[in-house]
């Protein structure tokens, strides 16, 4: 796993000055990350990434014995991206998957894509290697060209195989011979027509699959290395806990301990072994004793306690046309607690620190600003560092990951020379990881007298949704420090992709319509993004308003919808879904309820149109999601049943944020430290059938969808959950003691 | 000392007999698949099958495990030999990020050789004390029902 | 004997079978047409929901992974196994057909609508104590439950017990029909707790002792055994290593465990769910009444047990307890620190006479009671064998100190182990 770091090949990114001699920029000039975590666009013509990594070699080379090394800045978070990314470069490069090397992202080895978020992964990276790949493809073909001595438009390529037409046959590695890969690509690809595609579009089985089923070293909680040693930390009690006394002693004494770091509130212990790690930061937690900080707000009224706070006001949308007199107007107000992201494998990290080189092996979701971050704790110059990417369990945005990274770092520096791995533990992973905001929001509707849509008045109020380090002070661990760094100032994500407004404005045509999002820089609790951000709380109020409207209206819910809907693709997901869901066959029975809802994410992305049968258990409350059947349209599809994985996945998840999720805490500090204190979705409500039906587009750009599903679903919870109880919910989550009746 | 048979194979390891089994498995004999997810016994990503029942490796301590027989995930199957349970997730491309799904695979493992035809409630009150962020429920649940119908795991006597 | 006396007798044994008949041969109650939903107001069901938690008439009537109040859970009895009844407003296999009136007579007299008599595995000789308005709206509640069609299998019972007119026997000894009066002499909360307690919560029926023919012996609360747990006496809860107040009974019964006491278990956990559902102040009503009941404290001279060198099997124990359960019980664990939790030391089923409870626990643990947060804990049978949970019980009891060891746990536990196979 331990590759060096080819420094030929980095002071040789020669295109923007910003990129070389990094280093050697003032802090400031870190800055020049976006939101996004990357480095400024070299050149906007370009496809994907290749706008900010033009080099054609950064993304692939080709070696002697015509095998290929592919690079990408992104990450496999367990979504399947590392396969579906080997596909498009094993496609457009006419090479087996099998011949092909796939690197993810490593500060030492791949492009800087910033962050895997955002459902960015394939649309950026994937276009950019959809590009390259057949760039490069071209470039061994005059290669070829000019050794086989034949015009390049006469030969074939095929599985790493350059064919002249009288048979003649060179392979690659060949034919990359006097081929200079260290070049910068062009505005204009080759590429392979889609109804070519014979890897794109399959569903090729994942390439890390068979090793997680049969205990392969998969995630860097598996990593080993010569000499390692374990451990373990020790947090505040709560937010703003000072340290008053600890009993380093006492803990140094005990078996395998090798040291006992203290420096300001930041406690960690390393031992040989790990439970005798385990052991010691037993003993090291009990023996601390600290001084409370600030109360947290009651969780009882957090949302008046989070709209009393100083805002940021954003105009989203803000759309004046002929007014036409309301015949009705319905308002309402929607909520949705503090979520946590729930990662199964608290996050895990190792960092060596030798002969004045610190290695990270982190899960985290962007390697770059990572190390920026880590360089600025330890004031080590940046590329001193560099952060390896290597999976962990899948975070749904920001975890623990980058704190964890950190520790290891401070740790590592604490024990030159020797690998340290720490690990979290559940109880610190839940209570200090950056959770999803507590957002409420406000939603006023008018029908005209022919029951159409004629007014729509939106506002949110939401923390913070990014608060990923590029800065140090945004590390837990820096924050600790006896000399501690401070965060910057929390910032709203740009629309048109937005953080708490993700998905705020319809994409429904209304005359009418403004949206507004009241942005809170600064909230009691510690908050980042998951996985689809505002908008599942935001689709939730706009779907479930829908629904209420058509009501209403004495419109059936989904022609009221298509009523509303001028966007073509938008239109045949709902159609799709409805027609086979058999929408128009639904038959009333009693404590029985469908729900309809539709999302595109971001309105900008991917199209999820879906339709679900519940069944309300009256005596306990209980509710049985019968069956779920989704329509999506993602573009051209790489891998089907990749797709149809991350959907299932994200409706299943939606459904547990939506029904049954809540952060526990009180004024003294976060409750919810294990499962038993934030109960998800187990077995026994995990619902009975779901259908994805995928609309595949070939040869249209790629759709981000990973996200796109968790909104809808919750709009068709909440419209299911009323149909069957007759009483209309909008707080989430939405099952409980409530239901009973 | 403590001996452990792990997957037939008899070690002698000297350790704290109250370290968990999970870290046992991990870092002396370099095993892979138990994880470790919560080491409550919430979650279920640390399963190993002990004398055949699926038990959670971070709450069983090594003084426990003397004389008894450990099965995980590497005793059923490795990748160019997948063991029947092992094949089927793979065919459903049953995993996500795929953290859990090695004690999914030992659970499953344990309810098949004790009831080689459980109906799909059964299956789910089995899978239950074992969590999925991800939401993998669907293809665990298909591919536990192939490999029931294929009949291809041997029921084991009960204890 | 003279021949007056022989008809005297025989007089009086006719007048006692004619009695005997009029109780054995209750006559059926004609069967309705099931009500429909819409005949009961919301608030007669609301009502009638906080009676039936109060009754915890679910977590019997309810199978493993059962519908609600379907029946067909099997309650094990020193008679035999008795399969609870489906009591949704099913016409064929529930009691779709019950009119409030049998209904009532079921209640109060421990008759079905059929005119069977009830075996007392049903508690009427407690729900005999509810009012006319609580068994109204109970009736209420259950009527607009979903109906379901299921058949609990039939009861196994020791013979002759199968017979049941001879039930009727056992009611002229056990039953006392009807509401009792409110004290006077005692606040609104101490009636409405002993309301709560002696009616519709039962709690008799299981922390009495039982004579042979099953029926709650005298002095009631004075403890008893379900299941293969210990219901302690509850009369006692002042002789706990920290006394019982009634905040804390009070915090016990509604959320299933108290900061100063641990977590109900076993048969305790779902009556504990059941009254969440019920408001507060029915809660802490019954722990008014219940600590009235108190006998003093033990008095402080009971010296507490030398402290003298671990024994093996303590040390073992300790070994056992910091790879198994110190990751929950632990001083410094989450669960303790930001939980709130006690230490085991403060735990009944750790102070207790019998290691029962304590060792039940380990084999079982905890159920979820899922989705909703909650107490929770593994379940140890299978990973540790008799001799390690005896070690482990050894060490807690040695280790909150203040009470003689048990003897005997390894044995103990082999029983219980086998008493818990289905």
């Amino acid at each position: 796993m331990t590759e060096t770091v080819d420094l030929r090949r980095r002071a040789m990114l020669g295109a923007g000055v910003l990129v070389v001699g990094f280093s050697l920029l003032p802090q400031r000039a870190r800055a020049e990350f976006n939101a996004m975590g990357v480095p400024a666009v070299a050149n906007k013509a370009l496809a994907g990434s290749l706008k900010t990594n033009p080099m054609l070699d950064a993304w692939i080379k080709i070696a002697p014995d015509g095998k290929a090394t592919v690079f990408t800045g992104k990450v496999e978070l367990g979504t399947g991206v590392r396969t579906a990314l080997l596909q498009i470069a094993a496609e457009q490069l006419d090479l087996s998957p099998a011949a092909i090397t796939f690197i993810t992202g490593d500060t030492g080895r791949t492009p800087n894509e910033g962050y895997t978020a955002g459902s960015h992964t394939i649309a950026d990276s994937g276009t950019a290697l959809l590009h390259a790949a057949a760039q490069v493809r071209a470039l061994l073909v005059q290669g070829a060209a000019a050794r086989l001595k034949v015009d390049a438009a006469k030969l074939v390529t095929r599985n790493g195989v350059v064919i002249a037409p009288d048979g003649r046959s060179m392979h690659y590695g060949e034919a990359v011979r006097g081929v200079d890969l260290h070049r910068t690509a062009q505005v204009k690809s080759p590429l392979k027509d889609a109804s070519s595609y014979s890897v794109i579009g399959r569903s090729l089985p994942r390439v890390d699959i068979p090793a997680k089923l049969t205990g392969g070293a998969s995630y860097v909680q598996d990593l080993r290395l010569p000499h390692m040693v374990h451990a373990r930390v020790v947090r505040p009690p709560a937010y703003g806990a000072r340290l008053l006394s600890a009993d380093i002693a006492g803990v140094q004494r005990m078996p395998g301990v090798l040291k006992v770091l203290v420096d300001g509130n930041y406690l960690a212990v390393v031992a040989r072994d790990e439970w005798q790690c385990i052991l010691a930061m037993r003993a090291l937690s009990a023996g601390a004793k600290w001084a409370g900080g600030p109360p947290l707000p009651d969780a009882a009224n957090i949302h008046a306690t989070l709209r009393a706070l100083p805002a940021q006001d954003i105009t989203v949308e803000n759309k004046k046309g002929a007014t036409v007199a309301a015949a009705l107007t319905l308002k309402n107000r929607y909520t949705k607690q503090y979520v946590l992201h729930g990662s199964i494998g608290p996050s895990c990290a190792v960092a060596h620190l030798a002969d004045g080189h610190l290695t990270v092996w982190t899960h985290t979701q962007g390697v770059y600003p990572l190390r920026a971050a880590i360089a600025e704790m330890l004031s080590m110059p940046l590329d001193a560092v560099r952060c390896i990417h290597t999976e962990g369990s899948g975070c749904y945005g920001q975890n623990g990951a980058d704190d964890v990274a950190a520790d290891a770092a401070l740790i590592a520096r604490a024990m030159p020379g020797l690998p340290v791995r720490v690990q979290l533990m559940r109880d610190q992973e839940n209570q200090w990881e950056p959770y999803a905001p507590a957002i409420s929001s406000e939603l006023s509707a008018s029908l005209d007298a022919s029951g159409k849509i004629c007014d729509w008045h939106y506002e949110l109020w939401s923390g913070s949704h990014n608060e990923r380090p590029g800065n140090a002070g945004k590390l837990i661990p820096a924050q600790l420090l006896a000399k501690p760094f401070t965060p910057s100032p929390s910032e709203p994500m740009p629309l048109p992709e937005g953080g708490g407004d993700r998905n705020a404005a319809p994409l429904y045509a209304f005359a009418n319509s403004k949206v507004m999002n009241h942005f809170l820089p600064k909230t009691p609790l510690r908050t980042s993004a998951m996985r689809s951000l505002g908008a599942h709380l935001n689709l939730f109020a706009i779907e479930g308003m829908m629904d209420e409207l058509a009501a209403a209206a004495h419109a059936d819910p989904v022609a009221f919808r298509l009523r509303h809907m001028e966007d073509a693709r938008a239109r045949d997901v709902i159609n799709r879904a409805a027609r086979q869901f058999g929408w128009d066959q639904r038959k009333r029975r009693p404590d029985h309820g469908f729900g309809f809802a539709f999302g595109q994410y971001k309105n900008l992305m991917a199209y999820v149109a879906l339709a679900v049968e519940i069944k309300v258990d009256r005596s306990t409350g209980a509710v049985h999601i019968l069956r779920v059947t989704a329509a999506v349209d993602c573009g051209q599809g790489v891998s089907p049943d990749g797709i149809r994985n991350q959907v299932e996945g994200g409706i299943l998840q939606s459904a547990s944020w939506t029904l049954y999720e809540r952060l526990q805490f009180g004024p003294e500090g976060i409750a919810s430290v294990d499962w038993a204190s934030y109960p998800i979705m187990r077995y026994s409500n995990v619902p009975a059938k779901v259908d994805v039906i995928l609309i595949d587009r070939p040869g249209t750009p790629f759709l981000g969808v990973a996200e796109a599903a968790q909104g809808p679903m919750a709009g068709a919870l909440g419209n299911a959950l009323a149909d069957a109880t007759g009483k209309r919910l909008r707080d989430l989550p939405l099952a409980g003691a409530h239901l009973m009746s | 000392m403590n001996t452990l048979t792990v997957n037939g194979v008899r070690h002698t390891l000297d350790l704290d007999p109250s370290t968990p089994l999970l870290y046992a498995l991990r870092n002396q004999l370099e095993l892979n698949g138990a994880k470790f997810g919560c080491g409550l016994g919430q979650c279920g990503a640390c399963t190993v099958l002990l004398d055949d029942q699926p038990v959670f490796g971070c709450l069983t301590p090594m003084a426990a495990c003397e004389g008894r027989s450990v099965r995980t995930i590497e005793g059923l199957g490795n990748a160019e030999h997948p063991g029947p349970m092992q094949a089927s997730f793979i065919k459903h491309q049953a995993a996500q990020c795929g953290y859990c799904i090695a004690g999914m695979v030992m659970r499953a493992q344990a309810l098949l050789e004790q009831n080689p035809q459980p109906n799909q409630a059964q299956i789910r009150a089995h899978m239950e004390p074992n969590l999925c962020r991800c939401g993998t429920h669907m293809r665990i649940i298909a591919a536990i029902s192939e490999v029931a119908l294929s009949r291809q795991v041997k029921p084991r006597s009960k204890p | 004997m003279k021949r007056t006396t022989w008809i005297w007798a025989g007089g009086a044994l006719a007048a006692g079978c004619v009695a005997a008949a009029a109780w054995m041969l209750q006559p059926s109650i004609a069967a309705v047409a099931p009500p429909s939903p819409a005949e009961f107001e919301p608030a007669a069901i609301a009502r009638g929901a906080r009676v039936v938690a109060q009754g915890d008439c679910m977590v019997c009537h309810t199978a493993k992974g059962g519908e609600p109040y379907a029946g067909g859970l099997a309650l094990r009895t020193p008679f035999g196994t008795i399969y609870t009844t489906n009591i949704t407003p099913d016409a064929a296999t529930g009691i779709g057909g019950w009119s409030l009136a049998a209904f009532t007579r079921a209640l109060r007299h421990g008759v079905a609508r059929d005119g069977h008599l009830l075996y007392p595995a049903f508690p009427y000789i407690h729900y005999t104590r509810m009012s006319t308005a609580d068994i109204g709206d109970a009736y209420a509640y259950l009527m607009t439950r979903a109906p379901v069609a299921a058949r609990a299998p039939d009861n196994e019972l020791i013979f002759p017990l199968g017979f049941r007119p001879l039930l009727a026997g056992w009611n002229l000894l056990y039953l006392r029909p009807g509401p009792e009066s409110d004290d006077a002499a005692q606040s609104v909360e101490w009636n409405r707790g002993r309301y709560l307690v002696d009616g519709a919560g039962h709690c008799a029926s299981c922390h009495s002792t039982l004579d042979p023919i099953g029926g709650e012996r005298s002095p009631a609360f004075s403890g008893g055994n379900i299941d293969g747990w210990d219901a302690p006496a509850l009369t006692a809860l002042l002789h706990a290593p920290k006394p019982w107040t009634r905040e804390q009974l009070a915090l016990y019964l509604r959320h299933g465990w108290s900061p100063d006491h641990g977590a109900a278990a076993g048969p305790m956990s779902p009556v504990a769910h059941s009254l969440s559902q019920a408001p507060a102040e029915d809660a802490e009503a019954m722990a008014t009444y219940l600590m009235s009941l108190q006998a003093p404290a033990a008095p402080a001279a009971t010296p507490a047990p030398p402290a003298g060198p671990q024994t093996a099997q303590v040390m073992q124990g300790q070994t056992l307890f910091n790879g198994a359960c110190a990751s929950c019980h632990g001083a410094a664990a989450p669960m303790m620190a930001a939980g709130g939790r006690p230490p085991l030391s403060l735990s009944g089923a750790v102070a207790g006479a019998s290691p029962d409870n304590l060792i039940q626990t380990m084999l079982n643990g905890i159920p979820w009671t899922h989705p909703q947060p909650s107490t929770f804990m593994p379940a140890f049978a299978a990973s540790l064998n008799d001799a390690q949970i005896a070690s482990i019980a050894a060490y807690l009891r040695a280790d909150a100190g203040r009470r003689p060891a048990w003897t005997g746990l390894e044995k103990r536990v082999a029983d219980l182990r086998k008493e818990n196979q289905p």
